[in-house]
């Protein structure tokens, strides 16, 4: 079976793997504890999730 | 939303183009004309005296001892625990002051004139370090230097600051920041360029050269001197700003030991409160949290108008001192800061983030939107009577402040 024809997920982890991890930070040490190269993008939903504040500020102009 | 974009915009532009200069130093019963006898303005949003934490209590009762309402400690503290003594905020009379921010009839006040708008604020001035009113203090030494700067000092400095026609409190400032100060914690810069400025006048208006030198000892001997005139600085900037209708501009911040209170341009003076959080910092040897009062005072202010926390990159050695974290961290804080304000100040820049100008102008929409609070550098009290500063640190605004303005302001908006 040549390359092309596994899944693409299995391409993917073929290969060097590189992470964009958005939100909760736990999981960066692990992956790098793994020797993967991690970008930790710091993210949280709007509000810190609270939808009643996040659907007030979306009508107040964020 | 138009509405609160233009107004927004509006409230920025009224904060960016204030021209504050220091004009004179008066009593405040000349200044605040509903300052009468038995009469106190504190820090922070409204509190009676049941609900206030021991170095309020304690420097209300060596106010009262100042002004010759009581002739004793205990007695003063009687006295106001009968309700015979008014409390108001000092931010509902035009002035400011650092932690515990007593004002009383008789203390002389720094008056900031916004010559762009026409409005003044006001400020007592800075005792110094060590035992002092601002930090609870009330003993007779601290007395005595409370006398010593209504009787001599306020005078000598009044009359050289009206002789130099005033001075220019941008521009001292914008040097300030290049180096080294944030205007919260660290003042050295701009109370060294102040003296700098003044000596010549009040050299040329003092008849007494004794008292001259004791003056200008005292400026020279006090590396927070000037923190008291950048307050009521923020304060004559941000007062152009409130009132307008729809704009979620923060005009102020401030604490009273107990809550934490803001104000909102597009909410005029309506005050939104929480319990106030403990500054997180470093302890002066042989104290630790265990003594430590929770934050207090006016001199967010400063904050509000983007310096201290928000200017932290201006400063990496106030980032050592307050304990927070080594001083390649400090642009991380105004880094952070940039994320809840609206604009960058370009009057006040940062050299070390190439001459970025200072976050300007809080905006609770965005605050709420990423649970990124602002950050006040501050003084940490000791949280017995008396006693004074025990350290220096950080504190966090509450995040329920910022919530409940969004809530007020979407209803006086007609948003559900």
């Amino acid at each position: 079976m040549t390359d092309q024809d596994r899944p693409q997920y299995q391409q993917l982890l073929a290969r060097k793997v590189e992470v964009v991890n958005v939100g909760l930070e736990g999981f960066v040490k692990d992956l790098r504890d793994c020797g993967i190269d991690v970008v930790h993008v710091d993210w949280k939903p709007s509000a810190g999730g609270d939808p009643q504040m996040a659907a007030l500020l979306a009508k107040l102009g964020v | 939303m138009k509405l609160i974009e233009d107004a927004n915009r509006q409230a920025l532009t009224r904060i960016l183009e204030g021209e504050p200069r220091l004009i004179d130093i008066v009593p405040a019963r000349e200044l605040i004309p509903g300052l009468r006898e038995r009469m106190i303005l504190h820090a922070g949003p409204p509190i009676s005296w049941d609900r206030m934490c021991g170095p309020m209590r304690g420097a209300v009762a060596g106010a009262v001892v100042f002004e010759g309402w009581a002739q004793d400690l205990p007695t003063a503290s009687r006295l106001a625990a009968s309700g015979e003594i008014e409390f108001h905020p000092n931010h509902h009379f035009g002035a400011v002051g650092p932690m515990t921010g007593m004002t009383t009839m008789s203390m002389p006040l720094f008056v900031v004139e916004n010559a762009r708008f026409s409005n003044r604020a006001y400020c007592a001035i800075n005792e110094g370090l060590g035992k002092v009113m601002r930090f609870g203090g009330n003993d007779a030494s601290v007395l005595k230097r409370l006398a010593w700067l209504r009787d001599v000092f306020g005078p000598t400095l009044g009359k050289a600051i009206r002789a130099a026609g005033g001075i220019d409190l941008k521009s001292i400032v914008a040097r300030g920041l290049s180096m080294g100060d944030e205007l919260h914690q660290r003042n050295l810069a701009c109370s060294s360029v102040f003296l700098r400025e003044i000596a010549p006048w009040m050299a040329r208006t003092s008849t007494d050269n004794a008292v001259l030198a004791e003056c200008l000892a005292f400026i020279g001997q006090n590396d927070q001197f000037f923190l008291n005139i950048a307050m009521a600085m923020g304060k004559v900037i941000t007062d152009p700003a409130n009132g307008i209708r729809g704009s979620t501009i923060v005009t102020t911040m401030c604490r009273n030991g107990t809550d934490f209170g803001i104000r909102v341009s597009g909410l005029g003076e309506q005050w939104f409160t929480a319990p106030v959080e403990m500054p997180e910092g470093l302890y002066f040897a042989g104290y630790s949290e265990k003594d430590a009062n929770p934050d207090m005072g006016d001199s967010a202010i400063v904050e509000t108008i983007g310096l201290g926390g928000f200017a932290m990159a201006a400063a990496p050695a106030v980032a050592g001192f307050v304990g927070a974290g080594a001083p390649s961290e400090a642009g991380n804080f105004t880094r952070s800061m940039g994320e809840i304000t609206v604009a960058q100040n370009p009057e006040w820049t940062i050299a070390a983030m190439d001459f970025a100008g200072v976050p300007t102008g809080i905006d609770i929409r965005l605050v709420v939107d990423s649970g990124v609070v602002p950050v006040i550098n501050t003084g940490i009290a000791h949280r017995e009577p008396g006693i004074g500063q025990v350290g220096a640190g950080v504190v966090k605004a509450p995040l329920a402040c910022f919530q409940q303005a969004i809530v007020a302001i979407a209803e006086d908006l007609g948003v559900s």
